[in-house]
């Protein structure tokens, strides 16, 4: 950061940041989830870019973006495993926030406020992309699908979660996480933007995306966690696509 | 700014040493920092103390390299027999009998001198080019920023972390520093600790011997020797500690009679107060607590160094986990996994010992009648009697890879 940024709007970011990364405040759902979703984004990238976890800065040399990056939630252990990281957000808010507590941690990443179709025209290329829980908030879904598979290079790997379209997922996320629970603040999710797996399949295909996997995020409400599950994709779920080298 | 390790593991003891080989596994670094001289902990002299390693203890400490060093030195425990007795009575008729036949897995457990253990430890920590060894000096003053912690050290010199871990015993100060406050309380009795050495064989036969004062417990050392526990009340053990070596060993003797033929003192003769000590947390941001910080038990069952062997194998494990996530391993809601994973069981170990000692360190006849009949159902009934079993070599509930002799 230079010095002709206002201490005022530092303070104001800070004080964001924190909200941003505090386990128990307003983003607790997306803290309770991350483990799950850091484990299949991890083992995914591993499998596919033959990697080994239990080494250090196994991601080193693999250029990744994080599209939807709002806090960096998933931007810094991606950079914290060594990878070469973008976190773009078209919230130009959370670009400051995400960045100053990038600081914090001693983590470089790449934070721009800008979109999957600009990153296109700029040129830019990944070896990953991943597109978690935004796709559900975009106006054009097939256009989005298009624009990241143009950001993958050849043999690239695209991650892509969302929540389903059915009555258990309405029960779930809105009435369940937005109106009972309190996690969402209401009105963060419209229901016929939700997705069937089968319905994302298909727009990865259209894009030119091979789906090579697809598993489930399932919350147990008497352990209290997230797991991956390999046939449950009733609520939230997963993909993992591949761009034909 | 870049932290200069990973993790500091604050106490170089038992617990500490084998908590930085076993996070060194996992490629962290790490620094050890000790008050005591390296001199100390190489000491080749018998001081008299010895571990009843669980099976799943011994697997942990396979898993990190050590075991191989302290097998040659290690008496397995084959069978437990657990009787009720007065001074200068005998053991009760109704007793229990643990044998290792009954287990799949092996002997019970093992007993390992505590000079063992040390240098096995020290020599493989050495031998380490992850772990920096600082001996000699203690922990100053620590301070928590956003990206790590800094631990202030007595020889001026100040160093980094993205965590502090106290292994530095009940009193710790890692867990005061944190404001960690503490429940428990005294039990009155104090342990007198011993080796003996003996005429007859033990046959790798360890026994309790639940007295009116508080239980004796005699554990079989390799050779005719074995490690003596003894809880008394405070005021009687301070009589008996006083006592010469032969007026010691005249008290000891009629409490469990002659099995073992003529009694003698090998190395020192020790004491320690007993108590329950609880941290009421365990965790902090960027700080945790593990062994005797976070909870003394009473030693009744054995529990103690076993108890932070756990503690160690479900750290390294929430730790590593953490690390391959690519998460922050200080952050308070990847701790608060291990505070999760470890607070059951040590509750219901401080609450069992606690019972059981309250249960047997009792002379009122009711009591007597009630716990005989109980060791003599849990005998008469195979089932729960290899529940015990397996409970005793800490082979059940969920338990860390490393426990289970297994990487993470």
């Amino acid at each position: 950061m230079t010095s002709t940024v206002d201490p005022a709007e530092v303070a104001k970011f800070e004080a964001m940041a924190a909200e941003w990364w505090d386990p128990t405040g307003k983003f607790k759902p997306l803290h309770m989830m991350n483990p799950c979703r850091l484990d299949y984004i991890t083992s995914q990238i591993a499998a596919e870019f033959g990697r080994d976890l239990t080494k250090r800065h196994a991601f080193a040399g693999l250029r990744i973006l994080d599209i939807g990056c709002g806090g960096g939630l998933l931007s810094e252990p991606m950079a914290r495993l060594g990878a070469d990281v973008v976190g773009a957000d078209a919230a130009a808010g959370n670009i400051p926030v995400a960045q100053i507590h990038a600081d914090q941690s001693g983590l470089n990443v790449d934070y721009r406020n800008t979109t999957a179709e600009a990153l296109v025209e700029a040129g830019e290329v990944f070896d990953v992309v991943l597109n978690m829980e935004v796709i559900e908030h975009v106006a054009d879904p097939q256009a989005f699908m298009t624009a990241s598979q143009q950001l993958l290079k050849p043999g690239g790997l695209l991650l892509c979660s969302t929540i389903n379209r059915n009555p258990k997922s309405y029960m779930a996320v809105i009435v369940g996480a937005e109106y009972v629970m309190r996690w969402l603040p209401k009105g963060t999710h419209e229901w016929n933007k939700f997705i069937t797996p089968s319905e994302l399949i298909e727009l990865l295909k259209t894009a030119g995306l091979d789906t090579v996997d697809s598993k489930g995020f399932v919350f147990n409400p008497v352990s209290w966690n997230w797991s991956i599950s390999d046939r449950d994709l009733s609520v939230n779920y997963v993909t993992a696509s591949v761009k034909p080298a | 700014m870049a932290n200069e390790f990973d993790i500091i593991v604050a106490g170089g003891g038992l617990n500490g040493s084998a908590l930085a080989l076993a996070l060194a596994q996992s490629e962290f670094s790490v620094a050890l920092i000790d008050p005591l001289e390296d001199q100390v902990i190489t000491a080749d002299s018998f001081d008299g103390r010895g571990y009843a390693l669980a099976v799943a203890s011994q697997s942990l400490l396979n898993a990190i390299g050590i075991w191989e060093q302290v097998a040659t030195n290690a008496q397995p425990i084959l069978e437990v027999v657990v009787s009720d007795g007065r001074a200068g009575e005998g053991a009760s008729p109704l007793i229990l009998e643990l044998d290792h036949a009954e287990l799949e897995e092996g002997p019970m457990g093992f007993m390992v001198e505590d000079r063992y253990l040390r240098q096995a430890l020290h020599q493989s920590i050495a031998d380490n080019s992850l772990i920096r060894s600082m001996r000699g000096v203690r922990v100053q003053s620590q301070s928590i920023a956003s990206d790590g912690v800094s631990v202030l050290l007595s020889s001026g010199k100040s160093i980094t972390a993205g965590l502090l871990i106290g292994c530095d015993g009940r009193n710790t100060q890692i867990g005061e520093g944190a404001n960690i406050k503490r429940e428990g309380w005294s039990y009155g009795q104090t342990a007198l600790v011993c080796a003996i050495s003996h005429e007859r064989p033990h046959n790798g036969i360890a026994h309790q011997f639940f007295m009116p004062h508080g239980p004796l417990a005699i554990l079989p050392l390799p050779g005719n020797r074995s490690s003596i526990v003894w809880s008394e009340t405070t005021a009687q053990a301070e009589r008996i500690h006083a006592l010469s070596d032969a007026e010691y060993i005249a008290e000891l003797k009629p409490r469990f009679g002659d099995f073992l033929g003529e009694i003698g003192l090998c190395g020192q003769r020790a004491t320690y107060p007993l108590g329950l000590s609880l941290a009421q947390n365990t965790v902090a941001e960027r700080l945790v607590l593990v062994g005797d910080a976070a909870h003394v038990v009473h030693p009744i069952t054995g529990q103690g160094l076993n108890s932070g062997l756990k503690d160690i194998a479900a750290l390294t494990e929430v730790l590593t986990l953490a690390m391959r996530r690519g998460e922050d391993i200080g952050r308070i809601d990847v701790l608060e996994r291990y505070r999760k994973w470890r607070s059951f069981d040590v509750s219901t170990t401080a609450l069992a010992t606690d019972t059981f000692n309250r249960v047997f360190s009792n002379d009122n006849p009711t009591i007597r009648l009630g716990r005989d009949l109980g060791l003599g159902l849990v005998n008469a009934l195979p089932g729960l009697r290899r529940g015990l079993i397996r409970e005793a070599a800490g082979l059940t509930g969920d338990l860390p890879k490393l426990l289970q002799g297994r990487p993470i």
